[in-house]
């Protein structure tokens, strides 16, 4: 799914919380999965001026997840340290989003390079 | 060979077009005679662009009249409920019909038909592709108005109590409608009065950093003003998720639901409630 706009992001929580759901996440875990996915789309959004939004169900031997894969062709994270600590924002926000964000995921996987952007994928498992 | 049919053959081609128009059907959008009317409407214009401008290019000025005639029917057609396809093929019907008359006047000359038919074809293209994008502009801007209508529709200042207001939020909450919403609700706590704001976000499926931050401005914007702010609406879900996202909204009264809000409210003006 492409992010683009604001109401891209609308549209990707609103596919994210529909796989959730198919998969069987607690709302708790649905509510989660959807508000870490809105907090990183809105950073691809902003940070890395747009970018795509890849969504898949996760099948292991015993137990099923969402994955969800955040890509943008942004600037990059000159300092991943200070970027995923509570608290900071490059932009006027609350500097929670990619600290809390991997607070509410079973797994946070976070590659970025200044110049070529930025990938995440996270997966919440049920 | 083209300008000559549209001066001379006008009536045919009308006859044969409001013919291939009548097949399709309109669902009872459109009258026949309506039809009618536009099809000769743009017959003429066509006639006159022709005279004094080129086939090559529309955006000439001699094409104004012919463009404003399409830019006009493609706002009806919207208002009507036609789909795009069914607009463009309003237009791209007339290609049989002309197609017909070209080659009934090109006669054996080959070589001239198909010049001629792909210069016909290519204006009707031309045309047609104007046409639709004249539509989606039409059914863009009717977009946009109904999301301006929903931003206000979606932000009602209600009174609870002499002194209390509530807000309750439905929906997507971005920068856009904040701004709606502080601006209403700042505005009736003046005209009001009033002492105490409930926000209540049980209608915003999710609550991130962004919400969480627009939620706090509120509630400091609303007791900048001496007034009291009390978010309300706040799900067993909606609670994990914002101490895992390590958001501190310590500094604001919540309640889970709008009827605790309301009697906490009650409270905070000095009002007691009795069976």
């Amino acid at each position: 799914m492409p992010l683009r706009s604001e109401h891209d992001i609308v549209l990707a929580r609103q596919a994210v919380r529909r796989t959730a759901q198919d998969v069987g996440l607690s709302l708790v875990d649905q509510t989660k999965i959807v508000t870490a996915a809105s907090e990183l789309a809105r950073n691809a959004l902003i940070h890395g001026g747009g970018g795509q939004m890849l969504l898949s169900v996760l099948r292991g031997d015993t137990r099923v997840g969402v994955q969800i894969s955040f890509i943008d062709q942004g600037p990059g994270i000159p300092n991943m340290e200070l970027a995923m600590s509570d608290g900071w924002t490059s932009g006027g926000g609350l500097g929670m989003g990619l600290p809390g964000a991997r607070r509410l995921v079973n797994e946070f996987d976070i590659k970025s390079a200044p110049g070529t952007g930025t990938q995440i994928t996270v997966v919440r498992w049920k | 060979m083209l300008e000559r049919i549209l001066k001379e053959q006008r009536r045919e081609l009308l006859q044969q077009w409001t013919a291939q128009l009548a097949q399709v059907a309109t669902g009872g959008r459109i009258s026949g005679e309506e039809l009618e009317a536009q099809a000769a409407e743009l017959l003429k214009y066509l006639d006159e662009a022709l005279q004094t401008g080129s086939a090559d290019d529309i955006n000439q000025p001699a094409w104004n009249p012919a463009r404003g005639f399409l830019e006009d029917l493609s706002r009806k057609r919207v208002l009507a409920g036609f789909s795009s396809d069914e607009t463009a093929t309003f237009l791209f019907s007339l290609k049989r019909p002309l197609f017909g008359a070209l080659r009934a006047a090109a006669g054996k000359d080959a070589d001239k038909l198909a010049d001629e038919i792909w210069k016909a074809t290519a204006l009707l293209d031309k045309l047609g592709l104007y046409t639709v994008k004249a539509f989606q502009r039409t059914r863009e801007e009717v977009i946009g108005r109904q999301q301006q209508e929903l931003l206000e529709l979606s932000t009602p200042v209600v009174r609870l109590w002499d002194g209390i207001l509530a807000l309750p939020l439905i929906g997507t909450l971005d920068s856009a409608r904040t701004q709606v919403v502080m601006e209403s609700l700042l505005q009736r706590l003046v005209d009001d009065e009033a002492q105490v704001a409930i926000i209540d976000i049980t209608g915003v499926p999710t609550v991130d950093t962004l919400v969480a931050q627009h939620l706090m401005k509120a509630a400091t914007a609303i007791r900048l003003m001496g007034a009291e702010c009390i978010i309300s609406g706040i799900r067993p879900q909606i609670a994990q998720t914002i101490v895992h996202l390590g958001v501190d909204l310590g500094g604001v009264t919540t309640k889970a639901t709008i009827a605790d809000a309301l009697s906490t409210a009650l409270r905070m003006t000095g009002r007691t409630i009795s069976k």
